[in-house]
Order: C-alpha cells, then sequence, then structure tokens
C-alpha cells in the first residue's frame, strides 16, 4: 500500500482546529475565493462530476450527476439540506468532521450551494450532538462576520444563507424525504419518489441532499482538481458498464471489539482485513474475531473469512451485503452469540421504523419479537424461516416498502442467518430443547421498551 | 388543564425569530418545540395550543409532529438531567446492557423513570454517534466516555 496522506481529517490534531483563524492558517476558504472568483456554477458541477466523488451518505449516488437533475434555469428558490443526521449504529465521522474541522465542511456547503444555486441551505443536525451543534453555530457565525456568509459574498453577487435545524431524536430524519418533511415540521415520513427532491423537495422547491463528508470532499476537490480525486480509490470494473468506480479518501469508522476504535481516513477500497490489522491495532484482547459489520448496521454482515472485502462501493455487496453503507465497520469477537447480535439489531429497526408501511412496520416488530422468543429460549427452528421470510420480504429492494430503512432491517437478519444458520439451530434446540421443533402459533413475550 | 398562558414573551420573542428562516410557519415547530421543552423539559397540551397559535395551525399538527418523536415529554417534566445510555450495536457489544441495568440500580429508577428528588431521568437511546467511545452515556450536553461502573457511579453521586 502505498503511503497515504490524510486529507479530510488534515486538520483535526491542530490546535483550535475548529476556529476561523484555524482553518484559514491552513490555506481555508482559498477554494471558496477561487470559485466566488472566476468559476461558473456550471464550472464547479462539471468539476465534481469529472471528479467522481459519490455521495458518502449512504447510498453512493454521484454527486454531480445528483446537482445536474436539477430543472435548468429554475428561477428559484433552489433548497440545498445538509445531511448531518448521523445516526446509523457504528457511524460518527460527520460528528469528527462537524465538531473538529466545522469550516471544512462549510466551506464545502457554500461551494455546493453555488455549483447548484441554492440561496439557502438548513443543516439538519440530529439532535444528539451537542457539542457539534455548537462548533458548526459558531463558525457559521463567524463566516458571516467575514463575509463568507450572507449577500454579495466576497463581492461575487453570490448571496447564501445557513441555518441549522435541529433534530429530535429519530432516525428516519436520516432518509433525505424524511429529512425534507421532519424540516417542514411535519412527522418524519419518507415521501414516495419520483418525484426526487432535485424536482420537488423542501417546501415543494427543488432540493439537494448531501451528506457532511461528501460537502468536505467538495472542498478538496475544488483544492486539488478531479485528477488528484480520481487517483485515489478503485477505478470503475471494466466488466460491469454501470460500476462508476470508488474514487476518493474516505473516512472509516472502526468500533466494537477492536484495540483502537477510531475515526480513520484511507483510499476508498481498503480491506477490512487492512483497516483492523494497520489502523485498529487488531482484535481486542488478542481475540479473534467472528464477524463484522462492513457498513452501519443496516449493512449486513461479514464472517472472519470475508475480511478480505475491499471497502469500495462495490466490494461489499459481491460478498452478500447491502452494500458499503457508512464504511463503518463494527468487529464483533468469537465469544458474541450471533443471536445476541440479531437481536440488538431488530431491536434497534423496530424502535426505528416510521411505522407508514405495512410491510416494515410490521415486519420488524415481528421480527424483535421472534428474536425475544429465540433469546429467551422459547425459539424454535421454524422462527428462522419465518424471520428469512419476513427480510426477504420488506424493502425497496423488494418492492414492498417507501425507503430504504426495511432493506436495512432486513439485511443483518439475511446475513446473520444465512450465514450463520448452525449456530442459531444449536443456541435454539439447546435452549428450548423440549419446543425447537414446535411449530404451532406460540404466545408472545413481554417487550421492554426504550424512551 | 388550566388556561394560563405557558409561553413566556421571551419563548415567543424566540419562536418568532425563527420565522424568517422557512418559507412556512409550519417549518418552524420543532424549533418552537425546542425552545419550549429547553425550559420546560417538557412540551405539556397547552405549549402546543400555543405553539399552534403562533404558527398558524391546528393544535393537532403540532401534536401530530410532536408524538411522531419520541423525545418530547408531555405529562411531566423530565429530570434535571436527562441521561440516554446507548443500547446500539457498539455499545451492546461493549456491554451497554450491564452498564444500564447498573445505572438503573444506582439510582434507584426503572428504565424510563425520573429519581424521586428530579436530578436524573435515565433512558435508553440507540447509536449516539460516539461508537470510538463505547459505551457511552450522553447526560444532557456532555458526553461520558467509555464509561465504566465505577465512572457511573461518580456520576449519579454527582447529580445528589
Ligand atoms: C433509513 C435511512 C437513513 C439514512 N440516514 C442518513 C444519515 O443519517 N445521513 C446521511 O447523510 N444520509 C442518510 N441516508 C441517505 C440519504 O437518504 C441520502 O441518500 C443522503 O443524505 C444523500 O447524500 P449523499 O448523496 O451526499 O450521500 C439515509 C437513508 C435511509 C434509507
Ligand atoms: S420503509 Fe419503514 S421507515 Fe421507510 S417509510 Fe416505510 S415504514 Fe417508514
Ligand atoms: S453504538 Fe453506541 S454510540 Fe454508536
Amino acid at each position: 500500500m502505498a503511503e497515504f496522506e490524510p486529507v479530510l481529517l488534515a486538520n483535526i490534531h491542530q490546535e483550535d482546529s475548529h476556529t476561523l483563524r484555524a482553518y484559514e492558517s491552513t490555506g481555508g476558504y482559498a477554494g471558496l475565493k477561487k470559485v466566488l472568483g472566476g468559476m461558473s456554477a456550471d464550472g464547479v458541477k462539471e468539476l465534481v462530476k469529472a471528479s467522481g466523488l459519490r455521495g458518502r451518505g449512504g447510498a453512493g449516488f454521484p454527486t454531480g450527476l445528483k446537482w445536474t437533475f436539477l430543472p435548468k434555469d429554475h428561477p428559484g428558490p433552489i433548497y440545498f439540506c445538509l445531511n448531518a443526521d448521523e445516526s446509523e449504529p457504528g457511524t460518527f465521522n460527520n460528528r469528527i468532521l462537524m465538531e473538529e474541522d466545522p469550516h471544512q465542511v462549510i466551506e464545502g456547503l457554500i461551494i455546493s450551494c453555488f455549483a447548484t444555486a441554492a440561496s439557502t441551505a438548513y443543516f439538519y443536525m440530529r439532535y444528539e450532538y451537542p457539542l457539534a451543534w455548537k462548533r458548526v453555530q459558531a463558525a457559521v457565525d463567524e463566516c458571516y462576520a467575514a463575509g463568507y456568509l450572507g449577500k454579495d459574498i466576497l463581492g461575487s453577487g453570490y448571496s447564501l444563507d445557513i441555518f441549522l435545524h435541529r433534530g429530535a431524536a429519530a432516525y428516519i430524519c436520516g432518509e433525505e424525504t424524511g429529512l425534507i418533511e421532519s424540516l417542514e415540521g411535519r412527522r418524519a415520513w419518507p415521501r414516495i419518489k419520483p418525484p426526487f427532491p432535485a424536482v420537488e423537495g423542501a417546501f415543494r422547491k427543488p432540493t439537494v441532499v448531501n451528506n457532511v463528508e461528501t460537502a468536505a470532499c467538495v472542498k478538496q476537490i475544488v483544492d486539488r482538481g478531479a485528477g488528484w480525486f480520481r487517483s485515489i480509490g478503485v477505478p470503475p470494473d471494466p466488466n460491469n458498464p454501470r460500476d462508476p468506480g470508488s474514487f476518493g479518501p474516505k473516512l472509516y469508522c472502526l468500533s466494537g471489539h477492536i484495540e483502537k476504535p477510531g475515526c480513520y481516513e484511507a483510499p476508498l477500497g481498503i480491506t477490512v482485513n487492512e483497516l483492523i490489522d494497520n489502523y485498529g491495532g487488531g482484535v481486542w484482547r488478542g481475540r479473534k474475531a467472528k464477524a463484522a459489520i462492513p457498513g452501519g448496521i443496516s449493512m449486513g454482515l461479514l464472517t472472519a473469512d470475508e475480511f478480505d472485502c475491499p471497502l469500495d462501493f462495490a466490494g461489499p455487496g459481491k460478498y452478500g451485503c447491502l452494500g458499503l453503507g457508512t464504511a463503518a465497520v463494527v468487529v464483533i469477537d468469537e465469544t458474541v452469540p450471533m443471536v445476541d447480535f440479531l437481536h440488538n439489531s431488530c431491536q434497534f429497526f423496530s424502535h426505528e421504523s416510521c411505522g407508514q408501511c405495512t410491510p416494515c412496520r410490521e415486519g420488524t416488530s415481528w421480527a424483535l419479537k421472534m428474536m425475544n422468543r429465540i433469546k429467551a429460549g422459547k425459539g424454535r427452528l421454524k422462527d428462522l424461516d419465518l424471520l428469512l421470510e419476513i427480510a426477504d420480504n420488506i424493502g425497496i429492494i423488494p418492492g414492498t416498502t417507501i425507503c430504504g430503512l426495511a432493506d436495512g432491517a432486513a439485511w443483518p437478519m439475511k446475513n446473520a442467518i444465512r450465514k450463520f444458520r448452525g449456530e442459531f439451530e444449536e443456541y435454539i434446540k439447546r435452549t428450548n430443547p423440549d419446543g425447537y421443533m414446535e411449530t404451532n402459533p406460540v404466545p408472545v413475550l413481554e417487550i421492554i421498551g426504550a424512551h | 388543564m388550566t388556561n394560563e398562558r405557558i409561553l413566556t414573551d421571551e419563548m415567543v420573542a424566540e419562536i418568532t425569530a425563527y420565522f424568517p428562516r422557512y418559507p412556512s410557519r409550519q417549518a418552524v415547530t420543532l424549533p418552537a418545540l425546542h425552545i419550549v421543552n429547553e425550559r420546560l423539559r417538557h412540551v405539556p397540551l397547552q405549549a402546543v395550543v400555543e405553539v399552534a397559535e403562533l404558527l398558524d395551525l391546528s393544535p393537532a399538527q403540532v401534536q401530530d409532529t410532536l408524538t411522531f418523536y419520541g423525545f418530547f415529554k408531555q405529562d411531566e417534566p423530565h429530570g434535571r438531567v436527562r441521561a440516554w445510555v446507548c443500547r446500539s450495536i457498539s455499545c451492546h457489544l461493549r456491554g451497554a446492557d450491564e452498564l444500564f441495568e447498573h445505572i438503573c440500580h444506582k439510582a434507584g429508577v426503572e428504565p424510563g423513570g425520573t429519581t424521586a428528588d428530579g436530578a436524573l431521568t435515565l433512558e435508553f437511546g440507540e447509536c449516539l454517534g460516539a461508537c470510538e467511545f463505547a459505551p457511552c452515556v450522553l447526560a444532557n450536553e456532555t458526553l461520558h466516555k467509555c464509561v465504566t461502573n465505577e465512572q457511573a457511579d461518580a456520576f449519579v453521586e454527582s447529580l445528589k
């Protein structure tokens, strides 16, 4: 592996890295000046398109392409929503950017807004980030004072306001149309698409939703060029005409049973093994790994034998996972029963389902009821088939739900049961020796709720 | 329910200051609920009615949004400190369930409950986005990192 210089995290170890003074001392806002001093909005769009940047929020959609979906010559307003709802279990890279280097994010956001002709940006941040909230608000204030925000920015004629908007502890607000509904003051029920937000989004106007890390990448691309960005990562698979490649640096979050949990910047395409060994200091307590989540819990599971999986946009899919997701790797050591893992996953999704689509609402809650039963030693082998039946039938991939939360609920079920079936069966037989063959209906156990 | 006004002039001023930020009044719903909740540590029905009036909405619209989020209490205020013990996967793997049980026991509350002196409300949270510090607890604005039972004890003691 060639020596790789962190870029997105280059500033965070500086003293007072969150302040404008520190940011400008390392060339901060030079990119914005370059853009406003002579580039056209289309020029920036083209640059970002040429870089091959794909969204870092989970879906990996090409950013420049998304921007071109906005209607041409729209009279405005066009809105920009920066998605800082970051709630995917295992994920914390946006938090680190916002806490330690908020100006990098804001500079990227201003440039992105200029490129998309947005005059108002809503910075939608999850409630549970009090420090990030303060730092970003302070950074925005500094920008207004310095003339980087507000009317006629740096004499360019371009005007932009950024408003922070605070969530209220609901995972579904991270889904882009759930975010928009929440912003508008309603329950965060994702919208049926199309129309996509680029055509009809916030307040029924064309809207771009991008992730915090995506914005930071935009700033780096403006500074360093599309060629630099494309020199990092994984080129398109020549055998797959629809693969746009996985370019650029990526912030990988590493947590769970690892010696050195943390957020590490590496080229897209690093393998799980490399991440664990070269960055994470190995599995904790000298133990062996049993499995790992490749990109946030929604993405499913890799077995320890699959840790050669490259963490680029195409990698985890080849190993039966949903995708790269947020590139948050959670290591699970050999002592953890897979029943525990799956129970935890089902608990999360049944709590966070917005309840709008019957397959998701009922599927996630019945899955949790079954996992409660299995965990309590009342499981039946039949439950595994029932769980898989739910998993194979909820989500936008089978076409039964409005948003991807249900796919994210399904994948851990599919991967855990299909990749560790022997262990599940053994657990059920051992803990329920008299009843594991039961196929008649059995009663539900009491559930202890959250909040 | 009394009909005495709950929103103070300051709260009203703070809420109306949000109006120019959005093309619709309804978009001020969450900011307004946060403003009330920060002061009162809950959002009683009367406050919902008054917020609705300010935003040109029916109370049902505000109530609908409010109840979607499990976040806002309505019947009684939460404790002076509201603590979320993360129970999602990275924290779970590092002992979050045991930690939660331990803190409940130490503070003498049931999950979701508030101590008799009103000092602490203790709840589960889902991933707090601080998984590198698992198991973690967010108590008001303070993130407690890699929390051991001893640290948890000290935290509960500090509230007395
Ligand atoms: C259930 C669900 C939760 C999501 N949560 C987030 C989130 O917290 N942050 C985020 O940026 N994207 C999240 N997304 C993806 C967004 O819908 C959207 O694709 C993304 O914000 C677009 O930004 P990007 O193109 O820069 O990646 C979520 C999607 C789903 C289905
Ligand atoms: S799939 Fe689930 S979370 Fe998404 S809209 Fe439907 S019910 Fe809500
Ligand atoms: S899982 Fe606990 S903070 Fe992320």
